[in-house]
């Protein structure tokens, strides 16, 4: 009997130890960043472009990353959406009816979900040479799009397949058309979780290294059009940090600061958003 | 009239829209497919050079020369991957059995948080954290300890700092699959006298142990493909490595490394989307497996 208990006890105290080990991970990694990070982080760094080139150059800022991944992500996450939303509104809409397209519609999501995106970057690439384009911002908005799609339909797919059939139901028996049940209904009904998905698939993108660095180049100055290359942060984190000045790999822990709080920001915003999406449900 | 013609343009476009939608579910389906058979396709000239087991079982490298040998990434990626796995089993497990049976709602509430900005990290700032903290740690401290010599720069730290990447990826699965075994099951072991740890360990680890397995299996396909974090903190020195505290140079570091240089050499080029490929079969079938036992489970219950 006293074995019965003491095993409870080691185990308890095991779990307590793995979950507490959780937090201290996470405290662990953004304390080191934060650390790191903030000592160079100025108005210079997040205003002006680097100078005298991003390996070399010990001056300047990380303007052209900052900017660079945002038009990315901004470009990705439009481009993703064409494609999810429909995708997403069909699968519980039109084919509601018919349970097993949809399982395997979404199965097939699960496994483009899991594919690596070192593997999209190099999809990216072939697909690059084979329409001709040079590396640039708009051949990373079409791979990085390509791999936050399933990310988006899913979320989406996740709030969705929640609302009610009989909703969908009497707005057809109504007279209204399919896309207008789409649109004016399940669009309406869902609108956080959409959110949510498209915040979701943002902070994906804007994160990602492996999918990018065959596709968008990297360059000093802001892109000022589709067609040129374009820096990240985490392109910038990853290339400044491996030059053997000590400024540029300031440069990186600044830009890995920033790509945190954004990540920090956006994971804020998809609590907030949950919470008040279930909390009107309810 | 007005009415019928309103119709009209309702009707138009809701079947445009229509049109649009089931050319998305082809792309979709396709999409794995066009993947698999665009990178096929560009390795066809390596695979025509060399034959599938001299590339997946030679351990020669030398593209100048025209060999590929694949064994060294292959080993590299094989041990990254099992120590980031075997680092991250005991404690997604017992969180995941703590959170579901132990805790209360208020500490689910505080950790779901966690695990979220865990899982949100981009691997660059782990691969950041992995050079400032985890590297120092292992050539320091941790392989002095097992009498080895390294610079920290290791398949080691490869395989600690994937193991917290995987953290919250395994840990949110296993939580779906403890939610799924049944409750009265769970109240009646208790009821018969057992503790609430022989009831974990006697029927809600064995009913859910293919799932748990399956957990492990999508985890194991997400950290073969891992790719930024890993590479920063791996070395990168191509051989096969002696010990756990020798530099590797797993797969995907492989690919995003030689990006640049493999241009110019149409087999080089092609070997690496075969190392592309390589990766995605890999991840795709412990996928696949994976989430059909997965489903598999959900449907019994």
């Amino acid at each position: 009997m006293w074995w019965r208990k003491l095993e409870e006890k080691i185990v308890y105290l095991l779990m307590v130890i793995s979950v507490a080990s959780l937090v201290i991970l996470l405290l662990a990694v953004l304390i080191s960043i934060f650390v790191k990070g903030t000592p160079y982080l100025s108005w210079e760094m997040v205003s002006q472009t680097p100078k005298g080139g991003y390996y070399f150059g010990r001056e300047g800022g990380v303007l052209n990353a900052i900017v660079g991944s945002l038009y990315l992500s901004f470009g990705a996450v439009f481009l993703s959406l064409i494609f999810s939303l429909p995708l997403s509104l069909a699968m519980n809409i039109h084919l509601r009816a018919r349970p097993k397209i949809v399982n395997r519609i979404r199965f097939v999501l699960d496994i483009l979900w899991g594919i690596p995106s070192i593997v999209y970057g190099a999809f990216g690439f072939t697909i690059m040479i084979y329409l001709g384009i040079k590396a640039s911002l708009l051949a990373g908005i079409i791979t990085v799009g390509l791999f936050i799609m399933p990310i988006m339909v899913r979320g989406m797919d996740e709030v969705m397949k929640n609302v009610p059939v009989s909703l969908i139901e009497s707005a057809i028996s109504l007279g209204s058309t399919r896309m207008e049940v789409a649109f004016k209904v399940m669009v309406r009904q869902t609108i956080p979780g959409i959110v949510t998905a498209i915040l979701l698939a943002f902070g994906r993108g804007i994160g990602d290294v492996a999918s990018v660095l065959f596709t968008t180049g990297y360059t000093d100055n802001v892109p000022t059009s589709i067609t040129q290359q374009t820096a990240t942060l985490p392109l910038a984190v990853f290339f400044q940090l491996g030059s053997p000045i000590p400024e540029v790999q300031n440069r990186a822990y600044a830009s890995a600061l920033i790509l945190t709080v954004i990540i920090l920001i956006i994971s804020i915003a998809v609590r907030f958003l949950s919470n008040k999406y279930y909390s009107n449900r309810h | 009239m007005a009415l019928c013609t309103n119709y009209k343009t309702r009707k138009l476009k809701d079947q445009l829209v229509s049109l649009w939608i089931r050319f998305m579910v082809l792309l979709v389906v396709a999409l794995p497919l066009i993947i698999a058979f665009s990178l096929f396709y560009k390795s066809w000239l390596i695979l025509g050079h060399s034959s599938l087991s001299e590339l997946l079982f030679s351990s020669v490298w030398r593209p100048l020369a025209g060999k590929f040998g694949f064994f060294p990434f292959i080993i590299s990626s094989v041990w990254v991957t099992f120590i980031g796995l075997m680092l991250t089993a005991p404690i997604c497990l017992l969180s995941a059995i703590f959170l579901t049976y132990y805790g209360s709602r208020h500490l689910l509430r505080f950790m779901q948080p966690v695990i979220d900005i865990l899982a949100g990290i981009p691997s660059v700032i782990y691969g950041v954290w992995g050079i400032l903290v985890i590297v120092p740690a292992v050539g320091k401290y941790l392989a002095p300890m097992f009498g080895y010599e390294s610079s920290g720069f290791s398949i080691m730290a490869g395989g600690i700092v994937l193991s917290v990447m995987l953290i919250p990826f395994v840990l949110n699965i296993l939580i779906e699959i403890f939610r799924t075994v049944h409750h009265d099951l769970f109240d009646a072991s208790l009821s018969l006298g057992a503790t609430k740890w022989q009831t974990i360990k006697h029927v809600v680890l064995r009913k859910s142990f293919a799932g748990i397995v399956s957990a492990f299996g999508l985890g194991l396909s997400r950290a073969f493909g891992e790719t930024i974090a890993v590479l920063m903190v791996v070395g990168n020195v191509v051989g096969v490595p002696e010990n756990l505290f020798q530099p590797g140079y797993p797969l995907p570091a492989l690919i995003a490394n030689n990006y640049g240089e493999m241009l110019s050499i149409p087999m080089f080029d092609s070997a690496l989307m075969f190392a592309a490929l390589l990766l995605m079969v890999v991840v795709v079938v412990f996928n696949i497996i994976s989430r059909r036992t997965i489903i598999y489970l959900e449907s019994k219950h």
